[in-house]
């Protein structure tokens, strides 16, 4: 008997990068989300202004599972160079919309999937005369023929186009035209029943949908960030154009009308790094975004922020390396990168947000965290989670929240102190106290240096001396461990002999994988990691298990590698499951890998 | 040699208004080689600093690697310093300046430092015009590694070991006003009564302010055939004017002394006092600055002295429009934009 797949599809699209067609499908997305069913869209974009192929998934799902499903339902098909990849994507029985003002090559055209032909451009040309109107409209009519076909409603749209164009009302009406005329092409062409359904829930509660860079931006904002220096790097940009949107609007001085913030853009990455080192030694809470290639550049800087002891935040937002690799693709390939940025004995705190309201909290945490820890905080997105909109709870903050800026001694405190010590371990935590230049006539200065200095932050060659500082570091580590946020765990008590393991943006697919598979009666205890240094139930969590199954995006099982390295974890016990094709890993995959791993044990039900 | 500095300090030393006497001023003991010229200069930066009454504690001195990087330990003990990474002072000192405006940021270079791994960043601050003294101690040599050729030895100088440099040099001063910095001057580590004023004009410009100070390495680059040894620069320097700082309280007593000279107001109302020597040089004029510099050259000369300035120079913060107060002084509550506005973003993005 056939059914209609209601909420429960993918729609791609298929264009050419630079025509504007991101707005149009992000209409289409959002217009899902405002009907209440999970959603959950990806921009597959080449390294290139203009003319390459682009691609944009959107996944609906009822059961509001949020990560990447491979196989297109509906293929909307408007750039002709990818035209033979794409028909050859669409799944058996499914659509296959394309421009036909132009005839479909013969060889394009399969039996067993459905062909739905609208004239895009001439339709386009016939009802505009501006050129750069009858090359945008041309998206805004597919999404208008979508809505007719799949059910969007067309109030919701209407919605979205005038809040997208306020200010711009001129431009609203011609949208709207345009999206009549595409529904109205397929009300008067087709007539044959479409499975793919969205009907109207209310499964979305209070979610909101932004991506994870501007989530980043704005939690550098409440958390107290002043002092911002970059370089621009895909896919990591756009965290600090979000900076500077919110500081714009919330940062500026209502008696002078002058910024609260200072924006630098460095001359490179050594050198933005090298602001954010020198503004947070002077007191300002400041951090820079990049990626993999800029995490390189800034290791040397790194190192001095780690043994100076400097608080530093830095977002980097992975991709796919080595090397410039696939600039604007995902992966979780800079992990020991950076858990051990810089030489010499070095370990650096990473945290590993999920979501966009993780991206904000952690964010605005990281400042607390470094000056807490006086180190540098690296958060480890990836542009999976940086670049897509997400669904995502949303941002809370508790205005009774203080900012921790740590162990800062002010010019009474130094006065009342019988003897200040830069490097002196007051507390027996590992953690020092700093002053901020300028605090005090006579008292409290110091000088800051990458070489070895004894706990009055004098020079020193002194091997003994040096070797306190270092085993003085290894104590401040130890502490970090129960200040970083602990790992979450999916239950309370071990159920199953074997562990899941991951992090960051495997997360959506680990969870599907998980559900999926407990359906076919296997289930699974399931740990995922937030931060670098690993608390110490991340070690429990594996010796309770007999495996452990590690899912990451990367060559080499990185982070696997970080805990065998740094829990003494037994190797056997790790099983790594990897995707690293720039794409974002599916719950399909995961299954299949640990179906593989587990066979003929137990039998693992497959999804799609 | 012994490193412990005798604490004892002449009673009747002059004070300042401050009340602070040269003590107040001093660093560390220098563990340079006897005779270095760096540590000349750091002895004008602790009188420069004396003279105009500036609190130690608001200066910020920063530096990279090498020797003349060292020499921050040597001065204003009561500073706060940053010896950063190789060549990379100019970034450290730019987050520096823009998380609190009201220090005075005193930044030292070497050769090393600023004309090769630090090319890219001292090339940078320069075009940002942040507000701080920049220092090169210039000696065409790489002291700590013993005695390599800098990029900025003149090709033909020849090192220690008797070899001549085939290389055209890079020369700070030109490449700084070329670059378009707002103050360029030039100075030889062994002419205090031209350097300690050109430093307080520097410390009072608002916006980049750059010295070349050439500073002979007595132990791998003060021989024979060198061109930046003591002898050598003694002969071959040719200086644009006697220079005198004026400050603004003083004014009325000193601005009227000689007449014959030129006075350059600052932007608070103090003077450079110059008697001029140099014909073809108008301070105020970029091109006449680089045709001297570069009419010295030809002649095998080193000019010295104020290069150029802009008076009407404005700094970075200017430029970008930063709150007048220190970035590092704002509180949570001017910060922190609060859970309603949150809210209310909340509501945008759904």
């Amino acid at each position: 008997m056939h059914q209609d797949k209601v909420n429960d599809f993918v729609v791609r699209f298929a264009n050419v990068n630079g025509t504007g067609s991101a707005s149009a499908n992000y209409l289409f997305a959002k217009a899902i989300f405002r009907m209440g069913i999970p959603v959950t869209p990806k921009n597959i974009f080449p390294s290139n202004i203009q003319g390459l192929p682009t691609w944009y998934d959107v996944r609906i799902s009822e059961k509001g599972y949020l990560g990447r499903r491979e196989g297109v339902d509906f293929m909307v098909c408007v750039n002709p160079q990818s035209m033979p990849d794409d028909v050859r994507s669409v799944k058996a029985g499914g659509y296959f919309l394309y421009d036909s003002t132009r005839k479909l090559h013969p060889e394009l055209i399969r039996e067993d999937v459905n062909y739905i032909g609208i004239p895009l451009m001439e339709i386009c040309n016939r009802e505009f005369t501006d050129p750069r109107q009858r090359q945008l409209f041309k998206n805004i009519v597919y999404v208008g023929a979508l809505a007719q076909m799949l059910g969007i409603e067309f109030s919701v749209l209407e919605v979205l186009l005038a809040e997208q164009f306020n200010g711009k009302e001129k431009l609203i009406a011609p949208n709207i035209k345009a999206l009549k005329l595409g529904a109205q092409y397929v009300l008067d062409n087709y007539n044959y029943p479409i499975d793919l359904k969205l009907e109207r829930r209310d499964l979305v509660g209070d979610k909101i949908m932004i991506d994870g860079n501007a989530a980043c931006g704005l939690g550098a904002v409440y958390g107290g960030a002043t002092v911002v220096a970059w370089y621009p790097i895909t896919p990591s940009t756009s965290v600090v154009e979000a900076f500077e949107g919110y500081a714009k609007k919330m940062r500026i001085d209502p008696v002078t009308g002058k910024h609260n913030y200072a924006i630098v853009q460095a001359e490179d990455e050594l050198a933005a790094i090298g602001m954010v080192i020198g503004a947070n030694w002077n007191g300002a809470r400041s951090f820079t975004a990049t990626s993999g290639p800029g995490l390189s550049l800034m290791n040397e800087f790194l190192g001095l922020a780690y043994f100076a002891e400097i608080p530093t935040v830095l977002i980097d937002v992975q991709r796919t390396g080595p090397s410039t690799g696939m600039p604007t693709r995902t992966q979780q390939s800079d992990i020991l990168l950076a858990a051990y940025a810089s030489h010499g004995d070095t370990k650096q705190v990473l945290l590993f947000p999920s979501d966009p309201k993780e991206c904000f909290e952690m964010t605005a945490g990281a400042f607390d965290l470094a000056e807490l820890l006086q180190t540098p905080i690296i958060m480890m997105t990836d542009l999976d989670l940086g670049m897509n909109d997400h669904m995502s709870d949303p941002f809370v903050w508790d205005d009774q929240r203080k900012y921790n800026r740590g162990k800062v001694l002010n010019a009474q405190q130094l006065e009342e102190l019988p003897q200040f010590g830069r490097y002196l371990d007051v507390d027996g935590d590992g953690i020092t106290y700093r002053t901020i230049p300028g605090t005090h006539p006579t008292k409290g200065s110091f000088f800051t240096r990458g070489t070895s200095r004894d706990e009055f932050a004098a020079y020193t060659e002194d091997g003994d001396i040096y070797a306190r500082n270092m085993d003085r570091l290894l104590k401040k580590w130890d502490t970090a461990k129960d200040i970083v946020p602990a790992p979450y765990l999916y239950q309370k008590e071990n159920k199953s002999p074997y562990g899941v393991l991951f992090f960051g943006t495997s997360t959506y697919s680990a969870e599907e994988a998980m559900d999926l598979m407990s359906q076919g009666n296997v289930s699974f205890d399931a740990m995922r990691v937030k931060a670098f240094p690993f608390n110490k139930t991340v070690g429990d969590f594996i010796n309770s298990h007999e495996k452990v199954f590690v899912i990451e995006q990367n060559r080499d099982a990185q982070l696997r590698s970080l805990l065998i390295n740094e829990l003494d974890a037994s190797p056997q016990k790790l099983i790594s499951v990897l995707n690293y094709n720039g794409m974002p890993i599916t719950a399909d995959n995961i299954i299949t890998q640990i179906s593989k791993s587990l066979l003929p044990a137990k039998k693992l039900i497959y999804h799609q | 040699m012994t490193y412990i500095r005798s604490q004892f300090r002449h009673p009747g030393l002059p004070k300042n208004d401050l009340g602070y006497t040269t003590k107040e001023y001093e660093g560390a003991i220098s563990t340079l080689c006897a005779g270095c010229g760096h540590d000349s200069i750091s002895g004008s930066i602790i009188q420069a600093c004396f003279e105009m009454s500036i609190a130690p504690h608001r200066i910020a001195k920063l530096s990279g690697i090498g020797c003349s990087s060292k020499t921050p330990t040597y001065f204003l003990g009561h500073s706060h310093g940053f010896n950063s990474v190789h060549g990379r002072m100019p970034s450290v000192a730019t987050g520096a300046n823009m998380a609190n405006r009201d220090l005075l940021y005193m930044g030292v270079s070497g050769d090393g430092d600023s004309a090769s791994i630090g090319m890219g960043q001292f090339v940078h601050v320069i075009r940002r015009n942040l507000n701080m003294v920049y220092i090169v101690m210039n000696n065409g040599c790489y002291g700590l590694t013993k005695g390599q050729d800098s990029a900025t030895a003149d090709a033909g100088s020849k090192s220690k070991k008797g070899v001549a440099n085939p290389f055209q040099p890079i020369d700070m001063a030109g490449l700084a006003l070329e670059l378009g910095a707002s103050f360029v001057a030039q100075s030889f580590s062994g002419d205090k009564e031209q350097l300690i004023p050109l430093i307080k004009a520097a410390i009072d410009h608002p916006g980049f302010a750059f010295i070349n100070v050439i500073s002979p390495c007595v132990t791998f680059n003060n021989n024979p055939g060198s061109t930046k040894s003591y002898d050598y620069v003694r002969e071959h320097m040719e200086a644009t004017a006697t220079v005198d700082f004026v400050p603004l309280k003083k004014e009325i007593t000193t601005s009227y002394q000689k007449g014959t000279g030129t006075d350059i107001k600052m932007h608070d109302g103090s003077y450079i006092h110059l008697e001029k020597l140099a014909d073809d040089l108008d301070p105020y004029d970029r091109l006449s600055a680089m045709n001297a510099l570069q009419n010295a050259r030809n002649k095998d000369e080193i000019l010295t002295g104020l290069l150029y300035i802009n008076p009407e120079s404005t700094d970075l913060h200017h430029t970008i429009q930063t709150s007048d107060r220190a970035l590092n002084s704002l509180g949570q509550e001017e910060l922190c934009p609060g859970s309603s506005v949150l809210e209310g973003i909340n509501g945008e993005l759904r």
